[in-house]
């Protein structure tokens, strides 16, 4: 690869400064930063949330909350972590690194890119406004229905199902927005020379989520907005007394639901790649295979839906169908599995903080992927389901699967947006108490699942005591070791060591190219791909 | 306040010490098996994640080894991958695919198939049916009779015994102003006053519908859960084949009291259960010759405590005081203290006996919950206490009459 930059000279001169720089940005890093920024502050929020639930689960009895506001707490938590936490992560290093690992000088529809973003603070708010208003009076709080809104509780709800059903509307304009942005700029400002076929791993798993998310979410505001209607205007589409079914709901909000976990994964499992080849120092294994697994998972996650909720009483073919599909699902992952050992196998490695994130998340999320193999299975998930071995299985899907992979694209791109390196010695210690509490936290919940303990209730029997106990100290270590990740960030983007253009030994890629941190208006003369 | 919490921490502490020696006997895996389809779901479960954990260990072992061996301080240098022949690349892709379609289709789908056709044959030999109804946030029982088989096989017939099974786990416990009390024969949280009774070895076809939101009956040691949908009728069943007392919860979050409906069944041998189903009916002839008696008024407000504690304290708490906006005050409330019938004796729209009866919005329709006396007592009850002093009487005659 043969790149040319572009001198620094326009920096910092033809834009405005303060606050009116971030309100009207058009720039892909700056509007990558604020999404980051975005991501990070909710993350805190959503977490500090389920450490209320995990305070008041610490032994049996209620002590701190109503069972109400306890309901309301998992519901916002799950919508606050998937919907402002994880997926404008992603898309924040959508917005960094696509334009520079692709040699473009931007994101193809910048204004839209400011508008995606600046819908995502109002979704916040109305997310988390109903709490405030209860303080006053006003309302009875946000929704206590569980993220996924199943009516006929939903249509029972307070206005918080209102407020949580508009906020879904503005994250999903602004996920599609952003999605047609990222699709529309992988299409045509790819550098000249860089084929679909050696396009970085990032912009494909990216682009298949793009794809995913235009498919689904419109399903979703579509089934939200039946919701609306049902509980405000009179219709019954989800009321059998009007002729309608709340099962419909579960399908309309599954067939967005599952695919959403991959939409989730897709960019990690971009960047995982990325991040293995160059701490093992050789270029990663089998990129066709990954490429087209990838594809392969993409196009099955909107076939299996119904997996989510078996014991909602289907007939036996359709059981057959979905359990078989959803089995189906661990081919394709597994060839990407085997891609990534198979990167490693034999590299020259080194474990500085990305590596070992990576390196965490290849094994936990192995166990995410394990646990869904045995959860396919219909009549085991009679017992599964809805009980504390799926919360389980789906933490260690979305949190190390999800947010630990997202927590390595931090530490190995932040040298590169910063311009500093970070502390490395933070940087593993945040790795180790995350990876260990995170186990603490998680493991004990297998067994209180197959012990027999559901989800989402506020008390429990005195034989589910001494595991909720360890769940919850440990859920506070997972919780407060994350202010040394924050603290990192904050001071990686204060100061610290220069980083050098590559950063890291064996970094290869048009990103790596550039200074660190890149330019304002990076690839003017835009670079070709041999 | 302080002394309470004092209480709540050392209690904590109670626990913590004791936790070791209660781990010891904690379960690891399913609970013991009681039915076929708990068996069967046991030894499913067992069998997946054995090979689940053979696969992780497998591939963290090859893993492991790389990580250990091919990193850069020990000088491994980085060796690249050469790419292979199309018939090698052939053969190394086919061969993880077979190995993996083998274990996903055959080792675990073969015995998949087999329990999923199982779990769903609810009708095949059963003995007798049984209707359950979730309800905000208490389980209905109703026995719908036994099959032709139940009968030729010398089954009691049990039909027309209805029952309501709450919570019984005292209210100041629930709430978390005394610490939780727990028995073997009554557990924290898992207890009701009315168990359901089934006979061991009976294939029971159970139907399953709610009246307000989704539940989910579930029994751990059955191996059954399945959705109660309001206005649907869904299926399953449970074949009992071991005596004794088994306990569960709802499995579908259903609103504040979520935490708060447990199922617990007392299966009993076949002459046990007789005897049971004796009793019950004896029972029922007798509230029905109660409803038409005549009731004083310290007779209903004595019974109206007991229901309003058990059904309505729930959510418009003990005092009468409500959670308003959700659930409002009953103390001085206009359809409390407002008169109930017109000149001719029929209830009005929205009075006392409407709501109770009917329902409205989140309040559930109590006709199909509570019998004539119960309603009488309840409604008698709030008009008389909880602050309010309206003075009249409700007789079980007169709620007979509202159902019509």
């Amino acid at each position: 690869m043969s790149t040319t930059t572009v001198a620094h000279h326009d920096e910092h001169t033809d834009h405005p400064t303060g606050i009116m720089r971030w309100l009207t940005t058009t720039n892909h890093k700056d509007i990558g930063t604020m999404y980051l920024t975005f991501s990070l502050i909710m993350f805190l929020v959503g977490g500090s949330m389920i450490l209320g639930i995990r305070a008041e689960l610490f032994q049996p009895g209620l002590q701190l909350m109503n069972p109400d506001f306890f309901n309301q707490l998992i519901g916002v938590h799950a919508l606050i972590m998937i919907f402002a936490a994880l997926m404008p992560a992603a898309t924040g290093f959508a917005n960094w690194m696509i334009p520079l690992q692709i040699g473009a000088p931007d994101m193809a529809l910048p204004r839209l890119n400011n508008w995606g973003f600046w819908l995502l603070p109002p979704s916040a708010i109305l997310l988390t406004l109903p709490f405030t208003l209860a303080l006053f009076g006003i309302g009875d709080g946000a929704l206590a229905t569980g993220w996924t809104f199943y009516p006929p509780l939903s249509i029972q709800g307070g206005i918080g199902v209102d407020f949580a059903i508009f906020a879904v509307h503005l994250l999903g304009i602004s996920s599609v927005l952003g999605s047609i942005n990222i699709i529309v700029t992988l299409f045509n400002m790819r550098a000249p020379g860089m084929t679909f076929m050696k396009m970085p791993m990032f912009a494909w798993g990216w682009l298949i989520t793009a794809f995913l998310l235009i498919a689904t979410i419109p399903v979703l505001a579509g089934a939200v907005t039946m919701l609306l209607t049902d509980r405000h205007f009179g219709t019954h589409f989800f009321d059998a007394a009007g002729g309608g079914d709340p099962i419909m709901f579960q399908h309309l909000f599954w067939f967005f639901g599952h695919p959403e976990v991959y939409i989730l994964l897709l960019p990690v499992w971009g960047f995982i790649p990325q991040i293995l080849q160059t701490f093992s120092r050789k270029p990663m294994y089998g990129y066709k295979a990954q490429v087209y697994s990838l594809i392969a998972i993409g196009a099955m996650s909107i076939i299996v839906w119904a997996h989510h909720f078996f014991t909602a009483g289907m007939p036996v073919p359709a059981l057959l169908y979905f359990m078989y599909s959803t089995m189906a699902i661990s081919l394709p992952l597994a060839v990407l599995f085997f891609c990534w050992i198979k990167t490693m196998w034999r590299g020259s490695m080194s474990f500085e903080t990305p590596m070992l994130f990576t390196v965490g998340w290849i094994i936990l999320f192995g166990i995410g992927g394990l646990t869904g193999l045995v959860l396919a299975d219909v009549a085991a998930d009679a017992q599964y389901h809805n009980s504390y071995f799926v919360v389980a299985h789906f933490h260690y899907t979305l949190f190390a699967g999800g947010i630990m992979g997202i927590m390595a694209g931090v530490y190995y791109w932040l040298p590169k947006m910063t311009g500093h390196m970070y502390n490395e010695k933070l940087g593993q210690l945040h790795f180790w108490l995350t990876a260990i509490s995170f186990n603490l936290t998680f493991i004990p919940q297998f067994f209180l699942g197959l012990a027999g303990m559901p989800r989402r209730i506020p008390d429990y029997a005195l034989q589910f005591a001494e595991f909720n106990m360890i769940s919850s100290i440990a859920a506070f270590v997972l919780g407060l070791s994350q202010l040394i990740f924050v603290y990192n960030i904050i001071s990686t983007v204060r100061g610290g060591k220069k980083a050098t253009d590559q950063v890291w030994e064996g970094a290869e890629g048009l990103e790596w190219t550039l200074s660190s941190p890149p330019p304002y208006h990076s690839f003017s003369e835009q670079p070709t791909v041999k | 306040m302080l002394k309470q919490a004092m209480k709540k921490i050392g209690f904590g502490l109670f626990l913590l010490l004791t936790a070791p020696l209660a781990l010891a006997e904690y379960r690891w895996n399913f609970p013991e098996p009681v039915t076929p389809m708990a068996l069967d779901t046991l030894h499913v479960h067992n069998k997946f994640m054995l090979i689940v954990a053979v696969i992780f260990v497998v591939v963290l072992a090859i893993m492991i080894y790389s990580l250990i061996k091919h990193r850069k301080s020990v000088g491994h240098q980085a060796v690249a991958d050469k790419a292979p022949s199309t018939a090698t690349e052939i053969f190394w892709t086919l061969i993880p695919f077979v190995i993996l379609l083998v274990i996903d289709f055959v080792i675990m789908g073969i015995p998949a198939y087999h329990s999923v056709v199982m779990m769903e044959d609810t009708r095949n030999e059963s003995d007798m049916v049984l209707k359950v109804t979730g309800s905000q946030w208490r389980w209905q029982y109703e026995y719908m009779g036994n099959t032709d088989k139940g009968s030729q096989d010398g089954l009691v017939d049990a039909k027309g015994i209805k029952f309501v099974s709450n919570l019984s786990t005292p209210q100041n416990q629930v709430d978390g102003t005394v610490p939780p009390v727990d028995t073997p024969d009554s557990p924290y949280l898992l207890d009701v006053d009315n168990r359901l009774v089934l006979p061991v070895g009976a294939k029971v076809r159970i139907l399953m519908t709610s009246t307000d939101v989704l539940h989910n009956w579930w029994v751990p040691q059955f191996g059954s859960s399945r959705l109660a949908v309001p206005g649907f009728i869904r299926e399953t069943w449970v074949q009992v084949d071991k005596a004794g007392t088994y306990r569960g919860q709802c499995k579908e979050l259903c609103g504040k009291g979520h935490g708060y409906m447990p199922v617990v069944v007392d299966a009993l041998p076949k002459e046990e259960y007789a005897a049971w189903v004796a009793l019950k009916k004896n029972e029922i002839n007798e509230q029905a010759a109660g409803a038409d008696k005549e009731w004083s008024k310290d007779e209903l407000m004595e019974q109206g405590k007991v229901v309003y504690e058990k059904n309505c304290a729930v959510c418009h708490m003990a005092s009468g005081a409500g959670l308003p906006p959700a659930f409002p005050a009953l103390t001085g409330s206009k359809i409390t203290t407002s008169p109930i019938f017109d000149a001719d004796g029929k209830y009005l729209p929205d009075s006392h006996m409407d709501r109770v009866l009917n329902g409205v919005r989140v309040m559930p329709a109590w006709k199909a919950l509570l019998n004539d006396t119960e309603i009488a007592a309840v409604i008698t009850y709030e008009r008389n206490a909880l602050g309010n002093s309206v003075g009249d009487v409700v007789q079980p005659s007169q709620v007979k009459a509202a159902r019509q």
